[in-house]
């Protein structure tokens, strides 16, 4: 049990910089995510934490201790692979004793201890089985067990789930949050997949092209994105991008073709200028009287709990509405929608952040307070 | 309409009926089967009779009495009529040192340098890598001269160790580990470097028992090539306790005046078929399983 941090640690190959100064720090415990498209540099992340690829530049600390120049042994973490990694020919009792073999511990020790893992892993009718006679949730458990059996530090994990069925996915998401949850053991996890990230982290680290974008807590994330990227790539349908304009009054924003909608504070100082608007689907609602947004429906999804509808608002750009239920809009129907000001999320056009004075209070505050 | 499409159905799955055509892939299998076997039948007839009955032109189809008589002459090298010859007990042996030597050391010579060069980043790897496939173009047929200069060179004339040694690297088990082994996920060489396993112990306790069905099917290929090596023995041994036993046999074959005592020759060349044989019947399944599916 330790922390894991890492301070502007770089990766280059060549000229390319695949890794651009990422800090963090894992606390004692805490369940990290790293969260991001393919090629975002997630995984190289976690390998260079492995030791498993070096690292360019910056320093890596596990519980205090430095350890970017040593071997993946010497670094006392344990890593579960996607494509779970077993050793073929061994059984799975061998497979989970091999490192503590390596290790030189002593033979009833090792026994002690992968049956104590079998059993809390539900393996324990499976030790004398190879990987290959094995569905693939439960070797999906050996390679945990094998992990766990070595009682380390950190574990980290790279995209363990994405070879299993999506129910599997779901059930084995669980047993993952239960299992670390009950040793406490700080963990790294990389993944694509936001669901797993928000059921799984303490805290997101949400990263684009080698770049840190956001680290917080999977809710914070969602509420307050830190940029358009984290803005689009959190979410699913995801948040509505929309060009705006601050109205000369600075108490609106006009979306063309006569909607507006109004700030929670005012912008006077910058009227006129461009801001990319954001509203997740969720936060765009039908409203009886003129909401000063209307919606023309081009298509709906109804998937029973709740429905999507997807339209041009005023202007001609498209947005997507989520409510609840199974609301009867056809197609060519025009909505009047409009949106609380607090669930508004303004960003830079130029620079993709967030921009800082959604940060005053009676912006969004108010909503992590009401969500959490 | 639909009780009709009922009544096709059960036709088409029905065994298929018996045509002629179907006759003619049998025959040429069968024809092969006695092409192939009716010299190994004559070998096994020939050595039932007496050198007598084959030196008169009218050996018959049917087995004679003195099978067992003619194996224990080749064996111990003695009864023969007219010529003396090295007992086939020997040269057996030899043969059976030979191929065990060249079948052994090949394997561990080839599956080393392919790990090298499969799993280790290293200057001019592929200098080595492109070194070792370039010898895929000099059989020993090639080189025989200048390779027994330096086997002579060395002193190993007419020695094992001038028998096999020449004969041990072999580029084409280099080249079929080395492919095996490209296909070991990186994966797994990760998940050996967190259990904290060097290369050696990776090699050992993972790559090796990977390798097993490989190393078998590679072994029988290996043992068989070396059990029917002529050329070279035929160079570098001179004294007929060195003879291996497709020499031997040839030898046995009088020159000039001499008359051949073709029972015992056919008697040695039974017992020769012997070993490689049996290691075919034996490691069938372990060749076929190594040829077709690598367990992984």
């Amino acid at each position: 049990m330790a922390t894991v941090e890492l301070r502007q640690v770089t990766k280059r190959y060549g000229a390319v910089e695949a890794i651009r100064g990422i800090d963090v720090a894992a606390r004692d415990g805490e369940f990290l995510v790293l969260l991001g498209p393919s090629g975002c540099g997630k995984s190289t992340l976690l390998r260079m934490v492995a030791g498993l690829e070096s690292i360019t530049g910056g320093e890596i600390a596990i519980g205090g201790r430095r350890v970017d120049g040593l071997e993946p042994k010497d670094r006392d973490i344990a890593m579960v692979f996607q494509n779970y990694a077993l050793y073929p020919h061994m059984s799975v009792f061998d497979n989970m004793a091999y490192g503590l073999k390596i290790r030189g511990l002593p033979k009833a020790e090792i026994r002690a201890r992968v049956t104590r893992t079998a059993e809390m892993l539900e393996l324990a009718p499976y030790l004398d089985r190879r990987p290959s006679q094995l569905s693939g949730g439960q070797r999906q458990r050996v390679a945990m067990g094998r992990a766990v059996v070595r009682e380390p530090a950190a574990f980290l994990f790279d995209e363990p789930l994405s070879n299993l069925d999506a129910k599997l996915r779901t059930q084995m998401r669980l047993e993952i949050k239960r299992l670390q949850a009950r040793l406490g053991v700080t963990s790294l996890y990389v993944t694509h997949d936001q669901v797993e990230a928000m059921t799984l982290a303490d805290r997101i680290l949400v990263m684009n092209q080698g770049v840190a974008e956001q680290i917080g807590a999977p809710l914070e994330i969602y509420s307050r994105p830190a940029s358009l990227f984290v803005a689009g790539f959190i979410g699913s349908p995801p948040m509505n991008i929309l060009d705006a304009r601050i109205a000369d009054d600075g108490r609106g924003l006009l979306l063309g073709g006569g909607g507006r909608i109004a700030l929670p504070g005012p912008l006077a100082a910058e009227a006129g200028q461009p801001v990319k608007l954001g509203i997740r689907p969720e936060h765009l609602k039908p409203t009886a009287g003129p909401g000063g947004l209307s919606l023309t429906v081009e298509l709906s999804e109804a998937l029973g709990a709740e429905t999507v509808l997807y339209g041009r608002l005023d202007g001609g750009q498209p947005a997507q509405l989520r409510m609840a239920g199974m609301p009867a809009h056809r197609p060519g129907d025009v909505l009047p929608v409009t949106a609380d000001p607090s669930d508004l999320h303004l960003f830079d056009p130029r620079t993709g952040r967030r921009r800082p004075d959604t940060e005053q209070p009676g912006w969004a505050e108010r909503r992590i307070s009401a969500v959490s | 309409m639909s009780a009709s499409l009922l009544d096709q159905a059960p036709a088409k799955v029905a065994p298929a009926r018996f045509r002629p055509l179907d006759l003619l892939p049998h025959a040429v299998l069968v024809l092969g089967v006695l092409l192939l076997g009716f010299p190994l039948y004559m070998v096994f007839i020939g050595a039932t009779w007496d050198a007598g009955t084959i030196a008169r032109g009218n050996l018959p189809l049917t087995p004679g009495p003195l099978l067992l008589d003619n194996l224990a002459h080749a064996w111990t090298g003695t009864g023969g009529e007219r010529v003396m010859h090295t007992p086939v007990r020997v040269m057996m042996w030899n043969s059976l040192v030979m191929a065990l030597a060249i079948a052994v050391g090949k394997i561990a010579i080839s599956i080393i340098s392919a790990y090298a060069i499969a799993f280790f980043r290293f200057p001019l790897r592929m200098v080595f890598f492109w070194m070792i496939f370039i010898t895929l173009m000099l059989p020993v047929e090639v080189r025989i001269v200048p390779t027994y200069e330096v086997v002579a060179g060395f002193g190993m004339v007419d020695s094992y160790a001038g028998l096999t040694i020449p004969l041990i690297a072999s580029a084409t088990a280099t080249l079929l580990f080395r492919q095996f082994f490209l296909t070991v996920p990186d994966e797994l060489v990760e998940a050996a470097k967190i259990d904290g396993a060097g290369p050696l112990r990776f090699f050992l306790d993972v790559l090796l028992p990977l390798s097993r069905t490989n190393i078998a099917a590679l072994f029988v290929i290996l043992f068989i090539y070396g059990w029917n090596q002529y050329l070279w023995p035929l160079l570098v041994t001179s004294s007929g306790d060195m003879d291996t036993v497709v020499i031997g046999v040839t030898k046995m074959i009088g020159t000039g005046e001499a008359a051949t005592d073709w029972n015992i020759i056919m008697a040695a060349t039974l017992l020769a078929l012997l070993p490689p044989v049996a290691v075919v019947a034996l490691m069938q399944r372990w060749l076929v399983k190594g040829l077709v599916d690598s367990e992984k």
